[in-house]
């Protein structure tokens, strides 16, 4: 662990702090030492090529990997260490504090929207349908989705399936939201409003670590970034420090395949 | 026989036949079945259990009920355990041997409804905060009962005609009643082709049954 991240752990406003992340897939080893901290309010993009592990990294915060190695802390004394099994208390714990957006966005599809949205609040936190209804067609105003309250996901739109999935998530008040590539799925003239909403979200101070290849919403949005590849984080910084003057050559080839593809 | 007198005992025998289905027939299904799948159901996840030994176990039951005859499981129940002093009456006879049969057969195919719910709903349950036994109960077998219900009709009809076999461990089931009164009359071809019609309505019933719960069961899914 180099001295910054010791003093990352040491912060006090740290809501979220993972140590040491390890995880192969048999000989392919996809974390090797992930170190990362989100103060609360900050958004933390994970950027990278495909495979680099990105994901890996965010399913390792609420247990839907279990990586090798590696301790993940939040408030409150929650820590799991997944160098031996991981407590079951810890990790649903983990995911009580967190909720996640998918790529495919992951909707119950035998659910109408707001079924969807209140199942978490109703059936795991106890809120009552009547006070979780009410909060759930707020939220899907805000996202301009009110009228789609009592549809199936199979007759939303990309874009609106999406955000019911951020409405879906928000619902459980989380503390830290989770975003695993959220618009990679989705066509392109529909990637704008989902960004919209995220955007908004980081805005109003929520707290997102957010996998993604959107490098305009990584430079408009981030607090800090960090850019990884083959397993490891090869530079970190903030958008400006990242996209105007990357130090590592691997940073600058990834940005210039990004943004300038046919060079 | 003039065609007369064959109408008349083919009308005659109706309702007593009916009256099989009615009071033997359907209630065997019925309760056979119902048992059946909540053996299954158990079995199901027992066989998708990390546990050896627990998917051990289900894997040799299911590989026994479907390598061996149902009607040599019948006979077992009714003829052979009487001679380790456990003698268990017709009807509770049948019931057991068709909730086994059942349970073999369609915990395979729960297993497989449930493995075809997408591993993505599973994680969405989890990070919503669910258990596993919830995600299962609210999430993933909603969603699994709506791929089972085709093969599930196939077992049920299967065994809505499998009880038949119960006349041989002395029900009173529709055939019984058939093979009597075939013998009291010698019209074997008539009556048996009687019984023959009555599973048959009763199996169309069935399938309008399963074509109408898969409409339901369709309202969330994309035509």
């Amino acid at each position: 662990m180099s001295p910054t991240d010791s003093a990352r752990q040491a912060d006090a406003d740290a809501l979220l702090t993972v140590t040491g992340l390890h995880k192969a897939f048999g000989a392919n080893e996809v974390l090797r030492g992930i170190d990362l901290s989100v103060r609360r309010g900050e958004v933390l993009v994970l950027i990278g090529p495909s495979g680099s592990g990105k994901t890996t990294v965010l399913r390792s915060i609420n247990g839907l990997e279990i990586p090798d190695a590696g301790i993940v802390t939040a408030p409150d004394g929650i820590r799991i260490d997944y160098s031996a099994k991981p407590a079951k208390k810890d990790i649903l714990a983990m995911r009580d504090r967190t909720a996640m957006v998918f790529q495919h966005n992951n909707l119950f599809p035998h659910m109408t929207v707001l079924e969807n949205i209140i199942e978490g609040p109703v059936q795991v936190k106890g809120v009552s349908k009547a006070v979780a209804t009410a909060e759930a067609v707020a939220l899907l105003d805000r996202v301009g989705l009110a009228e789609k309250r009592d549809v199936y996901p199979f007759q939303l739109s990309g874009g609106q399936a999406q955000r019911v999935g951020i409405v879906r998530a928000l619902a459980l008040k989380p503390q830290l939201l989770l975003f695993d590539e959220p618009t990679s799925a989705l066509d392109p003239e529909l990637v704008g409003e989902v960004l919209a909403v995220m955007k908004e979200l980081a805005d109003e101070g929520w707290t997102m670590v957010v996998v993604t290849h959107e490098i305009s919403f990584a430079r408009g949005v981030a607090d800090e970034i960090l850019f990884m590849d083959g397993g490891v984080i090869v530079e970190r910084g903030t958008p400006k420090e990242i996209f105007t003057a990357p130090k590592q050559e691997r940073t600058k080839q990834f940005l210039h395949r990004i943004l300038s593809p046919l060079d | 026989m003039v065609p007369d007198a064959a109408w008349q005992l083919f009308w005659s025998s109706l309702w007593p036949l009916v009256s099989g289905a009615i009071t033997g027939t359907i209630p065997l299904a019925l309760i056979s079945f119902a048992l059946g799948l909540v053996l299954a159901l158990f079995v199901a996840l027992m066989r998708l259990s990390r546990n050896r030994v627990v998917s051990g176990i289900a894997r040799g039951y299911i590989s026994v009920i479907r390598g061996t005859p149902l009607l040599v499981q019948l006979f077992i129940i009714f003829y052979g355990l009487p001679s380790i002093g456990l003698t268990i009456d017709p009807w509770p006879s049948a019931i057991i041997a068709f909730s086994l049969n059942v349970g073999g057969y369609a915990a395979e195919v729960i297993r497989a409804a449930i493995l075809s719910v997408h591993k993505g709903q599973w994680e969405a349950a989890y990070t919503i905060g669910m258990s596993r036994a919830r995600a299962l109960r609210r999430i993933i077998l909603p969603q699994a009962a709506r791929v089972s219900v085709p093969p599930l009709s196939n077992t049920f009809i299967s065994l809505v005609k499998d009880t038949s076999l119960a006349s041989v461990i002395l029900v009173t089931e529709m055939f019984r009643v058939a093979q009597r009164i075939a013998a009291f009359s010698q019209e074997f071809m008539l009556i048996y082709i009687e019984a023959a019609l009555i599973y048959w309505v009763i199996c169309l019933a069935l399938s309008s049954g399963q074509s109408a719960l898969e409409k339901r069961l369709d309202r969330y899914v994309a035509h």
